[in-house]
Parts: C-alpha cells; structure tokens; sequence
C-alpha cells in the first residue's frame, strides 16, 4: 500500500462570528491515496470547500494536521506552502480563474513558467490541443464561452503535472452539456497523467464517477466509502 | 525573475492606458521639479555670466559724502595703477519735474537721480531709444529718463525734465540696463543727467547721495587677472578708510537671493509632487482590489507571496519610469514659461537651455516619489489570501509590516526631500507638519461630511441629487482622495488670494472714506526752508498735518565696545541672514546710517513693550534715555539698560536705552528705529519732514509740482502713489505664487481623471442597471453630474474653510495685521471648482453611459 498523497487528521476549523465561536469543520480525518479519484459531498455549508482550503494549504486549521505529497503543512510558512503547491497541486476552480490579462497559451503555461521549466509554450499548446482548443491558444478569457473556459482551465491544472488535483465544484457554473463534456476530460487527464483528484461537487453524477466519496454534513463527514472500496478508483 | 518581467507586462493588459493615467498625476510634480531646477541653474550660469554686467563694473568704490581731496588723489593713482576706465556717479533720490505733463501745469514725482560722468555703461548693453542715447548724453549732455517715468509722465524725448534748479532736455529713454529689474524700475525710476551739469544744491547738507566711482579694468583680463588686480587694490582702500564692492560680492548676494527663490518655487512644485502621490496611492489602491483574485489565483498555482510582490513592484517602477519621463518633458515645456513669469524681478537674462542634471534629478526623484506612493498600497498584495480564490469573503487581516515600513519611508523621504529644498530644519517640520496637519485636517473634513450625509441625507432633493449624495459614501467611493487632493489645491489657490486681499486692504488709499491722515510727505526740509515751505502749503489751502525732525546718525559704540572693531571682527557680528548662525549683531546694523527723531510722546503707531518712554529730558543730560524698536534691539543684543554711543555729525552723545517699542511699519507715515526725548538733539544738524493732506491726486500733483518749483531739494512722496506701487509689486509676486499653485490645480484634476477612470467599471455596471430599469441616458448623466459636482463643492468647501483659516494664520502671525475676507474669492471657488469637476467626472464617463446595456451584462455573465 503506498503512502496517501494526501492525509488529513482530525481537521477543526473554527472562526470567530459575531463574538461567539463558529465550528465550521469538526474533526475531518480522510485520506487520498496517489492516483485516486475523490468526491466532497455535502450540502451548503456543510464545510466542503473549507475542508478543501485546508487540504490545499490555503488555509490553516485551528486543529488538526495535513499532509501533502508526503509533507506536512503545519510547520509550513505560507511561502512554503505555496513552493509545494507550484510542485504538487493542480486547481480547477468552480468560476475558472483564468487571469484575463492572459492569454490561453498564457493562462496554460503559467504553472510551467511559474517553475522555470523550458518548453512551457510547447507544453501549453500540446495541453490546450488536447482539450480541443488549440486553435483558441491565442485568445484571452474574455473572447472564450465558459466551456471553453474551464477547458483552459483544465489544461492549466494539468500543466504542471501535479501530483495531486483539486477541482472546486468544477462543472458549477457550466450547462448540462458543456458540464459533461468538462468532467469527462477532467477523468481522461486524471487517467492518463495518473494525478489524484479531489472534487468538490454538488452534482452526484460527478460523485458517482469517483472512486471515493467523502460525505459531509454540519462539519463532520459522516460516510467514507474509501473504507468500502478501496480497491480499483476507476470502476 | 524574467519571467515575472513577463508576467508583470502581462498581467498589465488592458489597464495599462489607465495606469499610465494614474501616474501621470505624479507627472506635473515632476515637470514643476525639473523646471525650476533647470530655470535654477540657467540663472545661477546667467549671473556667473552676467555678474559683471549686472554689477557694472570691476570695483566700485563707494561714500556717502563727497570724495575728499585725498581720496581723489588715491582714485586717481589707482585708475593709473591699473590703467581703468573710470565712470564717477553720484546718485539719490529727488524729485523730477515734467513741465509740460499734466496738461501744461507740469508734474513731479520721486525718481532715482543717476549723475553720471564717463562711458556708461561699463559693461553691458544699455536698451535704449534712440539706440545710441548714451553716447549721445555723453557727447552733449541732456537728460536720460527710464521708460516707465516717461510714461507715467507722457512725456516725450524733446520735452524737459527738471531735477533740483536745472532743466534738462529729455534726449532719449531708457528701456533697460544691465542689473536694473523692471520692478525696481517702477519703485524707483531713474533719471540720467551729467555729473557736471548737476544742481549742487542737491548734494548738500542732508542729501541722501552716495558718491561712487567706478573702474572698469582693462581689456578683458579674465577672472584671474581680474582676482590680481582686486587683490593689490583693495588694502589701499582699506587704509583710506574707503568702502568698495566688486562684482563677485554682488553676485554671491544675487546667487543667494535667487538660491531662495527657487528653493521657495521647489516647495510649491513638491506640494504639487505630494498631490500626485495620493493620487498614485489611491489609484494603485483600487488597481490592487481589483487584482485581488488574480493574485489568490496565483497564489494558489504556488507564487509566493515575494514574488507576487515583485510582480506589481515591477509594474510600480515601469509606471514610475512613465510618468517621470512625461514629467521631464512637460518640465522642458514649463521651463520656459518661468522667465516669462518671473522676469520683472530678475537682474539677468535667463536662458531657457535644456539642463540635463534637472531632468535626471527630476526624473530620479519622480520615479522613487511614484515607486513609495505605489508600494503603499501594493504591499497589500502580499496579504492576499490564496483562499480568495476559493472564497469570495476571503480577507486580509492584521497590519502588514511592510506596508507599515513603507509608509515610515514615505515620512522620511518627504521630510528629507523637503530639507533638501529648505536646507533649515525649523523650515522642513513646518513645512513637512503643516502638509501633514492639512492633509489631515481635509481628510477628516471629508470622512466627517461622508458620515454626515448618510446620517442626513436630505428626502425632498431630486432623485438625481439623491443618487449623487448616495454615491459619495457608496462602497468603493473616491471620496477622500478627491476632496483631499482638490482640498488641497483649492487651498492653496484662496489662502494665497485671501492673504494678498489683507495686505492691500491694509493699506488701503487714504482719501477713500472719509479718512483724515497725510497723503503727501514733503521730506529733506532744511530748517532755513521750513517756514517758507509751511506757507506754501497753507498757501495752496492745504493744512500743515506734522513736522517731523530728522537727525542722522551711526552707532559709535555698543554698551562701550566701539562700532569699528566690532565691525573689523567678523565673528563677533552675523551677516543677519537667516542661515548664518553666528552670534553677535548683524553688520548692517552696525554700520547703517539712522534716520531719528526726537519727541516729548509716542505716536499712535508704536506701543512700548518694555521699559518707559521719556519725553523730555535737560538738553544738557550726559546720558540722554532713548527708545529702540524692539526687532532691532533684538539684533543688535540690546535691551533696556543697554549703553549705546551715537555719533551725530561727528559729536558722539552717550544714551542709555530706556524703552522698547513695538511698530506698526504697515502704516504710511514716519517711523523710526530710534526716538530721542525732546531736547538734547534740538541744536543738532537736522532736516525735517512735512505732513500734510492733499486730498485728491490733481490737489497732491499740484502741491508737488509748486514745491519743487521753490525748492528743487525738497522731494515729495505721494502716499498713493506709493500704495498703487506696492498694489503693482505685490500684483506681480501674486501672480508668479498663483503661476505655482496652478501646478496644484492642475494636479488636483489630472487626480480627479485619474480617479474618474479607476470609477468606470463600477460607474458603468450602475448606468447599465439603472437603463436597464429604464433610466434614460439624461436621468443618468444628472446623477454623474450630481455626484462630480457634489464631490467638487465638497473640495471647495473644505479647502475653502482651511484657506480662510490658514490665510488668517499668516496675516495674523507672519505678517502681523488684521485678516480681512474677501467672499467673492470663496464664492468663485464655490461654482468654479464644482463646475470643473462635473465636467471633468462627466467627460471620463462618456463611455459608461454609451456602451449598450446588454454588451455589459453579456461581459458580467
């Protein structure tokens, strides 16, 4: 069994609302083994996409620890962090998150550029053909349909070749169609470059193509099926 | 680190027109910078160059009396020593008489006599008509008078001119010479006639002429052979005893005196800096929100918080490098408008070559001001959390420490640039304090009045007005920046107006209301002529209103240190200018020629602060009790009890310093450092000055006219022709302080634009709802409108209220007289300034209000 790329124990986040404490996640423990697909279920304000922030070393817990790709975040600087992340994380945001001063070609390459990597152009322009926007490489956020926008978005996650990929309700903001047509590339890719994922999703079709389900209600997950099947994540 | 170059120009995209805008504020500050220091440098290489023309001469040689036949003796061995050219000159005031002005009746006025014998002048080119007047005059005698003199007088080359008993013909004017500012021209204008053709009568006894002879070395020797001949000249001067200048003394005093002058210019063009800067600030601030998810998006692919830092510090500096480099060349431009502006006070011809120390400087200090004003608000970015990207609610807390240390910087640099400018400490806190306190005090006029709105916004007002009141305290207003910055401006502008309208109405025209005091002084009255004088006042229907004695007088000897050696060490007296910190009495103090009076009472002008005036004393007293203003007994470090030796015509009378009095110098009529009891100067050499009221300019010009006429020596001032002026000169500083706080106003609306342009998005988002819900386009410009000219009033408001405040600070503190306030200066503020930034809001709108709603809500999606 190798190590999960990513281990969360005993997560508690707490804020400070109108002077009284506001327990938003309770003692979240789950783990992600490399490769598999992981769906966060739960209604709104459930704690989802706090769990999520947490994991990502987006924030950090008040108790509780995380650990990512094999490294622990707690003694992190957030500097530290975000190094990590450039090295090991790939994000697929819920309103895509393109910068939109930059191009396509741009928004791609920039977790490659981020790194010093040479090729990262050619990179890009291989990763947008494979989303089937090769010939859109040149155009800004603005000019392409949300679909489209996610699909660059999807390229740029994968750029990177991270080992582990957080999608925030990745198919939230997109129609039926275009939604479908997103998810699946989002699994090819997944398949293909052998990059965990975690999602964030409300859609149970989504949740249904995950190997892993974590189910979260009020704070606390209350059903793990990584327990139940933890054989093959691509059934 | 290219690639963060890379992303940087990337991540610029499609704000760069309007970053560019943002930093142009910073642009004119800059341009004010490099134009005075180039106009700087251009004067201080004209007076280098000109020193000599300005000066007139290689050496002069001065006395206040006529030169004694030793004294000849030894000029004239000196002129062979050094084979000079000699002009010998003897000038001083005196009245000059137009026969054929005033419609045949002749009138007079106070001029400048300049009695001339020699080539004049020694250096220089003298602009006159005709073109050759000089040689001319030198030739065959007549007289030269200063074009302003002609004009007052319409007169004409051909008509006479009488100074004391001779009559003159006018054989040319004179345009301009070298070293003579046109504003000197007008306090004082100068008559030529020739030294051997003057009225002798005129250099007698209470004459104020100073005899001056003039040497022109040979050849052009260069300053080294100019230094030689100097340096074996002057201890034979000395040994006579005799006073001389030489050009280089002149100039280091005009050097100093334009040192001053642009030092002064540089502190309204750094206001104008400042301006910008919270312009840049404010801007950039809003950029920085903007950015804020693109900066949690980059975070969250693993930038680090440096270098997302660096990312914008980079945009920061290339903006910076922009708007430095516009400022520059706007500077060249500015430049050239200064001599215009100032050149009625300068004595040299300054050129308008490009000076490229200035506009690196300019541009150095354009690029850091920029740079510390961007860095305030973008070291914000490093406390963008990633977590924004994921939630919307996301944000930073706490004080950033960098932000913190940029804002100390800021402090810093601003109070060291200013003490760069001032080069005096005391100067730079009150200079830096007081933007300080201004700033803030329009800052908090405008966070009061944002309060005060919401809290009482009133119901009955249209709902255009009610939208523009709402917009001034809706989220993400530009409230503070705009009432600061145009606050500030407006500011600078009234108080400059308000102090100007209490000086003059200070000095308001005697005559105009009822008022009863003198509006002529006849002066240099000799005691023969004081009868005969009187009836020809009473004559004219006039009232003799005060007779006035005046003695002359030199200090012999401080609290028994004799003058002469106090003089002869030079670290025991100061120069007396405000830099030099040496202890000890100020030389001029020391060695000028008091003009006292003697009287049994005070006058209503002067209190007495200290000590007790005695009136009378025994004409007989061995230490006669005398009163001192108290700013000179300052200087000199005389107090009551003090000791003080007057030499009065060679007799030297012991007096003992018995009160101090303040004086009120604004008021026109007689004042004096030093008032003697009645008694001991009664049988003293003495001249006296006559008060009386002519009432009207044709009563004054034929009382004039008619004593100069009887008694060539006696000279005339009319008081309103001194205020007219005084109203001129001050017209004239005015304007050059107006010419700067342009640069304020200007600044205060390129931020405004600036500001406009960082509103759009949202101001177009608003448009766009409110036509959606079927607002016409007019029912949206009336809210712009509303809003532009809400925020203008405000600015002119609170400026307004701080100009009235500051204007009365100055007026009662700096200069001393009671602030009078003009309304209709606050008035114009109150429609102008309003008007121009609803213009300026309505222009930088344009395009929210023409875009098609649905193109908007399509790009919202």
């Amino acid at each position: 069994m190798p190590d999960p790329v990513l281990a969360a124990h005993d997560l508690t986040k707490t804020f400070a609302s109108g002077g009284r404490a506001l327990t938003v996640l309770d003692g979240v423990s789950f783990s992600v083994e490399p490769g598999a697909t992981c769906a966060i279920v739960g209604p709104s304000g459930s704690g989802k996409t706090t769990l999520l922030g947490l994991c990502a070393g987006l924030d950090r817990p008040t108790r509780g620890t995380v650990t990512l790709d094999g490294v622990p975040l707690g003694p992190l600087s957030e500097d530290e962090r975000a190094a990590l992340r450039a090295r090991s994380v790939g994000f697929v945001f819920q309103n895509f998150r393109l910068l939109p001063s930059l191009t396509a070609r741009e928004n791609v390459a920039l977790p490659l550029d981020l790194r010093g990597d040479a090729g990262a152009r050619e990179a890009a322009e291989a990763l947008l053909a494979r989303v089937g926007l090769a010939d859109r490489a040149g155009h800004y956020p603005t000019q392409l349909s949300g679909g489209e926008q996610q699909r660059v978005a999807l390229a740029r996650a994968f750029a990177g070749r991270p080992r582990l990929l957080f999608a925030d309700e990745p198919t939230g903001n997109l129609d039926a169609e275009t939604g479908a047509t997103v998810e699946s590339l989002l699994f090819e890719l997944n398949r293909e470059a052998g990059t965990a994922l975690v999602v964030v999703t409300h859609d149970p079709e989504l949740a249904a193509r995950c190997g892993q389900t974590v189910r979260m209600r009020g704070g606390r997950v209350v059903a793990d099926t990584s327990a139940a099947e933890a054989a093959s994540p691509l059934l | 680190m290219p690639f963060l170059t890379t992303l940087a120009w990337r991540d610029s995209r499609g704000a760069r027109s309007r970053l560019v805008l943002y930093v142009s504020a910073m642009a004119l500050g800059v341009a004010a910078l490099v134009a005075i220091r180039s106009f700087g440098v251009n004067l201080e290489r004209a007076v280098d160059e000109q020193a000599r023309d300005v000066f007139g001469s290689d050496l002069q040689v001065r006395r206040s009396a006529p030169f004694t036949a030793a004294n000849e003796a030894l000029l004239d061995s000196l002129t062979r020593q050094t084979r000079s050219v000699v002009l010998r000159e003897a000038t001083f005031p005196s009245m000059a008489r137009f026969p054929a002005a005033g419609g045949g009746e002749g009138r007079a006025r106070l001029g400048q006599v300049r009695a001339l014998d020699g080539p004049f002048p020694l250096y220089g080119e003298a602009t006159t008509t005709p073109e050759d007047a000089f040689e001319r005059f030198q030739e065959s005698g007549g007289a030269l008078v200063d074009a302003t003199l002609m004009l007052q007088m319409d007169a004409d080359i051909g008509d006479s001119v009488q100074v004391g008993g001779r009559s003159y013909a006018i054989v040319g004017r004179v345009d301009g010479v070298p070293g003579q500012t046109d504003v000197a021209a007008l306090v004082g204008p100068r008559v030529y006639v020739p030294l051997a053709d003057l009225d002798s009568t005129l250099l007698g006894f209470g004459s104020r002429a100073r005899f001056i002879a003039a040497l022109r070395f040979p050849g052009d020797a260069g300053p080294e052979a100019t230094a030689a001949t100097l340096a074996s000249v002057v201890p034979r001067l000395d040994r006579a005893d005799l006073r001389y200048d030489t050009a280089g003394e002149d100039q280091e005093q005009i050097n100093e005196a334009s040192g001053y002058l642009t030092r002064f210019l540089s502190l309204v063009g750094f206001v104008a800096l400042l301006l910008g800067g919270v312009g840049v600030a404010s801007s950039i601030s809003v950029y920085v929100s903007e950015k804020a998810e693109t900066v949690a998006t980059l975070r969250c692919l693993g930038l680090s918080s440096r270098r997302v830092l660096a990312v914008y510090a980079m945009q920061a500096v290339a903006l910076g490098l922009v708007g430095a480099a516009v400022g520059a060349v706007l500077g060249v431009g500015v430049q050239r408008l200064l001599p215009l502006v100032l050149a009625g006070f300068l004595p040299v011809t300054v050129s308008n070559d490009i000076v490229p120390r200035a506009l690196v400087e300019g541009v150095g200090v354009g690029l850091v001001a920029s740079v510390l004003f961007a860095m305030w608000p973008l070291a914000g970015v490093r406390r963008v959390p990633p977590l924004r990207a994921i939630r919307a609610d996301a944000e930073a807390r706490g004080l950033d420490v960098l932000q913190l240390g940029v804002g100390l910087l800021l402090v810093v640099a601003v109070s060291g640039f200013a003490f760069l400018q001032t080069r005096d400490l005391r100067a730079t806190a009150g200079f830096v304090g007081g933007t300080a306190a201004v700033f803030a005090l329009l800052a908090l006029a405008s966070v009061g009045i944002r309060a005060l709105v919401r809290r009482l916004a009133p119901r009955g007002l249209p709902w255009a007005w009610r939208q523009g009141l709402a917009n001034l305290h809706a989220p993400g207003n530009q409230t503070l920046v705009l009432t600061v910055t145009l606050g500030l401006g407006v500011f600078l502008v009234l108080a400059l107006a308000l102090v100007q309208t209490s000086v003059l109405s200070r000095i308001a025209l005697p005559g105009s209301g009822g008022a009863s005091g003198p509006d002529v002084v006849l002066f240099d009255v000799q005691p023969d002529q004081r009868d005969s004088l009187r009836a020809l006042v009473r004559g004219q229907g006039l009232a003799v209103l005060g007779e006035v004695p005046i003695v002359q007088m030199r200090i012999a000897a401080l609290d028994g240190v004799r003058t002469d050696s106090l003089l002869a060490d030079s670290s025991a007296t100061s120069t007396g200018r405000p830099d030099d910190r040496t202890a000890g009495p100020p030389r001029w103090a020391l060695a000028r020629e008091y003009r006292s009076t003697y009287r049994s009472a005070l006058v209503p002008t002067e209190t007495v602060m200290e000590g007790r005036f005695e009136g009378t004393v025994d004409a007989a007293a061995a230490v006669v009790p005398v009163s001192m203003e108290a700013d000179l007994a300052a200087d000199l470090g005389v107090g009551v009890g003090s000791a003080v030796t007057w030499d009065v015509g060679g007799v030297e009378i012991e007096t003992r310093v018995t009160s101090l009095r303040k004086v009120d110098w604004a008021q026109v009529q007689p004042n004096f450092f030093v008032v003697f009891p009645a008694g001991p100067l009664d049988a003293a050499p003495q001249t006296s000055i006559l008060l009386t009221r002519a009432g009207s300019s044709e009563a004054s010009a034929r009382l004039q006219s008619a004593v100069v006429d009887t008694f060539p020596n006696v000279s005339a001032v009319d008081v309103r022709l001194v205020l007219e002026l005084l109203d001129g000169v001050l017209g004239r500083v005015a304007d050059v302080l107006r010419f700067m706080a342009l640069f304020a106003v200007i600044t205060g609306l390129v931020v405004l634009a600036g500001a406009v342009r960082v509103a759009l998005a949202q101001r177009t988002r608003e448009a766009v709802l409110l036509r959606t819900m079927g607002a016409s386009r007019a029912q949206v410009r009336r809210t712009l409108v509303a809003e532009y000219a809400l925020l203008g009033a405000l600015g002119a408001l609170t400026g307004g209220a701080l100009a009235v405040g500051g204007a009365w600070a100055l007026a009662r503190f700096a200069f001393d007289i009671p602030f009078v306030l003009d309304p209709s200066w606050l008035l114009v503020a109150l429609v102008a300034v309003p008007a121009m930034t609803a213009a300026v809001g309505l222009a930088g709108s344009r395009a929210a209000l023409s875009r098609p709603p649905l193109d908007v809500l399509r790009a919202e999606e």
